[in-house]
């Protein structure tokens, strides 16, 4: 019993912490083929993280404890909502009835740190991007909680082990694949909003009056940064495997094979975003509201689908 | 069939949505195009290929899907106007309003006396959805052309009804209503210009200043 839950808590934190950082990569590379450059190499934010680690400290003095522990905060939060989520067809190492509620927020409490860390700096700029964070995720939280609960509707259960469960798979061919059809969109959305990807926000961004995320991190340097850009990666790809397991429903019961399945979900996904950043423009800051408005009204008319 | 017309149905109340959250008349006429265009194989999905389901479609499709929307499109190129601005009321508050008339559609087929073919698929509860939607983009936009879209978005609705009872509905009916439809948004274009060459603008409230 111990060994096992030992062996799957390995398994899982291993991808988690070994995979994470190739998707950027992956997608910063498919955004430079696409624009016929060659880009950087795919394990360049590997060595972006190992250089930032490398550094030294630089605190200003209007700043408290708060603003060191956003990062710290950030990287923590990823890696305790990993374990509640299964990974393809590997099972979540812990479950417990309702802990869907639990991965909802533990998210809204990072974005907590991460906005008060902003807001501690003192800038009013920053306290721009906090706000702007903050109202776009309250926004895109009931998105979220809806389609778990589809989810939950379709499974019976409450914990995201029997969310994501095996019966996955024949709910696609029944009448419920359309409202799965639904919510995988809506969740597509939530994890390009989560994670500040292109039609809401451009990770790239240096221009003041429309970054968002980017604006309330400026202040941090050397490793607190470094951890900020690595807690970003793990929670893109905590976010994915949402998306990648509900799109890919398929496990062949060994474990091996279950992860091979997941990675190549993965990269698939950040093939898909890296191309959508190509070819499509920033969306207007008012639109962003309307946009998420209208995803959460898909994910409630996904439900009331399920419940009829 | 059902397998088919699901899909087919639900792409309609996403269109539905679309239209209600889109300031943009371009995008808008050409969506309801689609509408048309996805309502037209419609009867060929419910009933199979007969001769009957056939000429349905292909009226729809002509209609609905081609020659109306050049129509429209044609009249906003040349009144030059791009986008409603300030519908009476907003864009995210239409679409809550339609999503929750969506929602009550649904749950209100679930009420209603049907024989029992008909309680399986979307047919009911997509037909009232876009009904209401048509009622709600003529009561709540402010230029002609989408009031134009809603009466448009209104007679898809019935289309969709009309599926369900085509078997027994003989064609002369079928083709009247969508004569009526061409006739009416034929009359609602000349319209559209007199409004426009008399007050240089297509909000629709100029007209009630007449009377003073």
């Amino acid at each position: 019993m111990i060994g096992s839950l030992a062996l799957s808590l390995t398994i899982h934190l291993a991808l988690l912490l070994l995979f994470a950082p190739l998707l950027q990569g992956v997608i910063t590379k498919t955004k430079a083929l696409f624009a016929g450059r060659v880009g950087a190499p795919l394990l360049q934010p590997y060595y972006d993280l190992a250089r930032l680690m490398r550094k030294g400290f630089v605190f200003s003095r209007t700043t408290t404890w708060v603003f060191q522990a956003g990062p710290v905060v950030g990287l923590a939060v990823p890696l305790l909502a990993s374990l509640l989520i299964p990974f393809g067809g590997l099972a979540a190492p812990i479950s417990f009835e309702g802990d869907f509620i639990l991965f909802v927020y533990l998210f809204a409490l990072s974005r907590f740190f991460t906005a008060t860390a902003a807001l501690d700096t003192g800038s009013s700029f920053e306290g721009m991007g906090a706000a702007r964070e903050v109202t776009f995720s309250c926004l895109a939280e009931p998105t979220m909680l809806f389609t778990l609960l589809v989810l939950a509707r379709l499974s019976g259960g409450l914990s995201l082990n029997t969310l994501f469960g095996k019966h996955l798979l024949d709910a696609w061919h029944s009448e419920a694949g359309t409202s799965l059809g639904l919510i995988l969109v809506c969740l597509f959305v939530v994890l390009l909003v989560e994670n500040s990807r292109i039609p809401f926000d451009d990770p790239n961004t240096h221009l003041e009056l429309t970054m968002i995320h980017e604006v309330m991190v400026l202040d941090h340097s050397g490793p607190a940064f470094g951890m900020i850009l690595y807690g970003a990666s793990l929670k893109m790809m905590v976010l994915g495997a949402i998306v990648v397991r509900l799109a890919l429903p398929w496990q062949t019961g060994w474990w091996l094979s279950d992860a091979l399945l997941f990675m190549a979900g993965l990269i698939a996904m950040a093939v898909f975003i890296g191309v959508i950043e190509s070819i499509m423009a920033r969306l207007r800051l008012p639109r962003v509201p309307q946009m998420l408005i209208g995803t959460s009204l898909l994910s409630i008319f996904a439900l009331v689908l399920v419940l009829r | 069939m059902i397998e088919l017309t699901n899909p087919l149905l639900l792409a309609v109340i996403l269109i539905n949505f679309f239209t209600l959250g889109s300031a943009r008349l371009g995008a808008c006429i050409r969506v309801v195009a689609l509408q048309g265009a996805l309502l037209a194989l419609l009867p060929l999905a419910t009933h199979g290929m007969s001769g009957h389901a056939l000429i349905l479609g292909a009226g729809a499709l002509l209609l609905k899907g081609i020659f109306i929307p050049t129509l429209l499109l044609r009249a906003i190129r040349e009144v030059r106007i791009r986008r409603e601005v300030e519908p009476i009321i907003g864009f995210v508050p239409t679409l809550i309003i339609g999503a929750l008339t969506t929602a009550g559609a649904f749950i209100f087929a679930d009420f209603l006396p049907l024989i029992a073919e008909h309680h399986e698929g979307f047919y009911v509860p997509t037909a009232l959805a876009t009904i209401f939607t048509g009622f709600l983009l003529l009561i709540t936009r402010r230029k002609a052309i989408t009031q134009i879209l809603g009466y448009l978005l209104l007679e898809n609705g019935i289309f969709i009804f009309g599926v369900l009872l085509s078997a027994a509905m003989p064609l002369m009916v079928e083709a009247g209503v969508l004569l009526d439809l061409l006739v009416g948004v034929f009359v609602m274009g000349i319209v559209l210009n007199q409004i426009n060459r008399e007050f240089s603008t297509l909000n629709t409230e100029r007209l009630s200043a007449l009377k003073e």
